[in-house]
């Protein structure tokens, strides 16, 4: 694709000619007419502005702690893995295992909830399921704040306090309402004609989801997981209010950063980098469905 | 096994509009996959928010043990009149306000650009998400130590040439850093959802405009604008109800100060929990912000529950 695309700005006239002879498809000679040189560097400049401080993040992690803080800023060194050494060998690991743990298994419980529900609420369509779905939506909107009193008092006398598991139940409530109105979109979109004609041929309830729906919904569910697991991994305020030292996850174990400020930047970076690269990885794999996530299933 | 029984049942009524009630079994059966997640989120939210609004009327401190007493709405009086609760609730304002005020602007410009075409697009769209996903308490603490540090930040010497030099950012503009922060992290919010509205124009109307001879500026006034608009306002509210939850880039920047300077009502409310256990209090306060955020939260429902309806 790039080597022709390049070529395009040269002149259209030509370009058409050539395109006949290196038998190159019509179609897809013009998808790319780079009729906009001021918007294509007004956006490059945008996203550099808005990518930098995540590319100093990821290259302070591989510099040495003097040259981490200078002044000027150091922009060539020899990159180094001895920070990601230092944070492995600290206690980091046993936070990042936190971290896994309360994610994926709040995404898997929170999917295997949403899945069923979001079908009552849009195939079976149970009576009032409008009015459970705005139930669901309206404790994403309630502040985290006003609850966490109770659920910290609550889990202190039933002893799930600093508690995985009890972690994990929390990220499966906070991320249900947007996994049930996400996978609701979704299977909205199964059209009805094909669900009949499983029926017509006699298919039984199990068979139509295991056989028919599952498998047309399989890529919403996943990016539906990954949004999940997005929200949970960098969760913040439950994990440093509910967790002490048993069940603390990655940005718990940020906060021993906050007090030796201007001493451990490479390490601080390090650590980070390490703590922000796979919800990264996760969001540039969903992009296409991250705006369904966000709006909770109202925008495409 | 259900839908035959349902089938079969229908033309039995008179008119097909209000279908016989199921027997009540097969009515719980057709609910039932929907109450494991109906009780865990009642579990795990209302019943917190019940037993909030039950602490909210006692006065109780979680350090004195047996302390608990009932005193009505005194805890509510009490926080009203608390000049570090008004404190905080102007603090929210000025900061969910200018935050999902700037981040809105730059999230449609950055949109109306990625909208075009033009080379590298897709890379261009995924750095541009990236500052959305970044950990926010990691986010936070790389601002406070590479960017605004006074000495070694990258933000005093990229403006270096322009005289400014050895600025303390956190301690002299704390708020104005903290939203810069939080601009920094929900533009990629804002401009996705306006990209999703720009790319939902159909390309007809467009296209009528342009040979009716609407020149750029006219169609984007009169037929884009008005288009983008309940995207625009689905954006600034959903925005509004998440950040006024801000919580990691206090906590790890300015830890509220200095002084109360940056103290917003999720951060005062931990105060109140966590370093003061003063339960009554902050239960009252708590169910303040319910109370606010139940009034954005109703304009943010009928806008989503109008988008919906198109599409049902």
């Amino acid at each position: 694709m790039s080597p022709t695309t390049t070529t395009a700005p040269e002149a259209a006239v030509p370009e058409r000619g050539q395109a006949d002879v290196r038998t190159v498809p019509h179609r897809r000679r013009r998808r790319f007419r780079p009729r906009h040189p001021g918007v294509a560097f007004a956006a490059w400049a945008a996203a550099a502005v808005f990518f930098s401080p995540v590319l100093w993040m990821f290259l302070t992690g591989f510099k040495q702690e003097s040259q981490a803080s200078t002044d000027p800023p150091t922009f060539f060194f020899v990159p180094t893995l001895d920070q990601y050494r230092a944070i492995l060998g600290r206690d980091f690991t046993p936070y990042f295992l936190n971290s896994v743990s309360a994610s994926v298994f709040s995404t898997i419980l929170v999917i295997i909830l949403a899945t069923p529900a979001a079908y009552a609420l849009s195939i079976a369509k149970i009576p009032r399921w409008r009015d459970s779905l705005f139930f669901f939506i309206s404790t994403r909107m309630m502040p985290a704040v006003a609850i966490i009193l109770p659920l910290y008092i609550i889990a202190k006398n039933v002893g799930v306090l600093d508690n995985v598991t009890m972690l994990a139940l929390v990220y499966t409530v906070m991320n249900l309402p947007i996994a049930v109105w996400m996978i609701r979109s979704f299977l909205v979109e199964v059209p009805k004609e094909v669900l009949e004609a499983a029926r017509i041929d006699g298919a039984t309830f199990g068979v139509e989801i295991r056989r028919v729906i599952l498998p047309m919904i399989a890529p919403g569910l996943a990016a539906t997981a990954l949004i999940c697991f997005i929200f949970a991994w960098n969760e913040f305020f439950f994990a440093v209010s509910l967790t002490a030292t048993q069940a603390a996850t990655v940005p718990v174990f940020l906060v021993g950063f906050i007090t030796s400020e201007g001493l451990f930047w490479a390490r601080l970076s390090a650590a980070s980098t390490m703590a922000a690269l796979p919800v990264i990885i996760a969001g540039w794999v969903a992009q296409k469905w991250l705006v369904r996530g966000l709006s909770l299933g109202a925008v495409k | 096994m259900t839908a035959p029984t349902v089938r079969a049942a229908a033309p039995r009524g008179r008119r097909p509009a209000p279908p016989p009630k199921p027997p009540a079994a097969q009515r719980w059966r057709r609910r039932g996959p929907l109450l494991p997640a109906l009780l865990l989120t009642i579990v795990l939210t209302q019943i917190p928010m019940l037993l909030t609004v039950f602490y909210s009327l006692f006065s109780q401190n979680l350090l004195r043990p047996g302390s608990r007493e009932f005193v009505g709405l005194a805890n509510y009086a009490d926080v009203l009149g608390d000049r570090l609760f008004r404190n905080a609730v102007f603090n929210t304002v000025v900061l969910t306000a200018s935050t999902v005020l700037l981040s809105m602007a730059l999230g449609i410009g950055l949109a109306i650009l990625l909208d075009k075409k033009f080379l590298g697009r897709s890379i261009v769209r995924t750095l541009l998400i990236t500052p959305f996903l970044v950990m926010p308490a990691a986010a936070a603490l790389l601002w406070k130590t590479s960017i605004f540090n006074p000495v070694f930040g990258l933000l005093n010497w990229v403006l270096s040439p322009f005289g400014v030099d050895n600025v303390d950012w956190v301690s002299r503009f704390p708020m104005a850093s903290i939203i810069l922060v939080l601009v920094w992290q929900w533009t990629p919010f804002m401009m996705l959802i306006v990209l999703a509205g720009l790319q939902s124009q159909s390309p007809e109307v467009l296209e009528a405009a342009t040979v009716d001879g609407a020149g750029p500026w006219s169609t984007f006034g009169y037929i884009t604008l008005p288009h983008l608009r309940q995207f625009i306002e689905l954006g600034i509210l959903l925005g509004s109800i998440f950040i006024v939850q801000t919580f990691d880039a206090i906590f790890m920047i300015t830890q509220g100060g200095p002084g109360q300077a940056t103290t917003n009502l999720p951060y005062f409310i931990y105060q109140e929990s966590f370093r003061a256990f003063d339960v009554g209090e902050a239960a009252a306060a708590g169910v303040l912000v319910v109370v606010a955020t139940i009034i954005i939260a109703t304009f943010a429902l009928r806008v989503i529950s109008n988008l919906f309806r198109e599409e049902v």
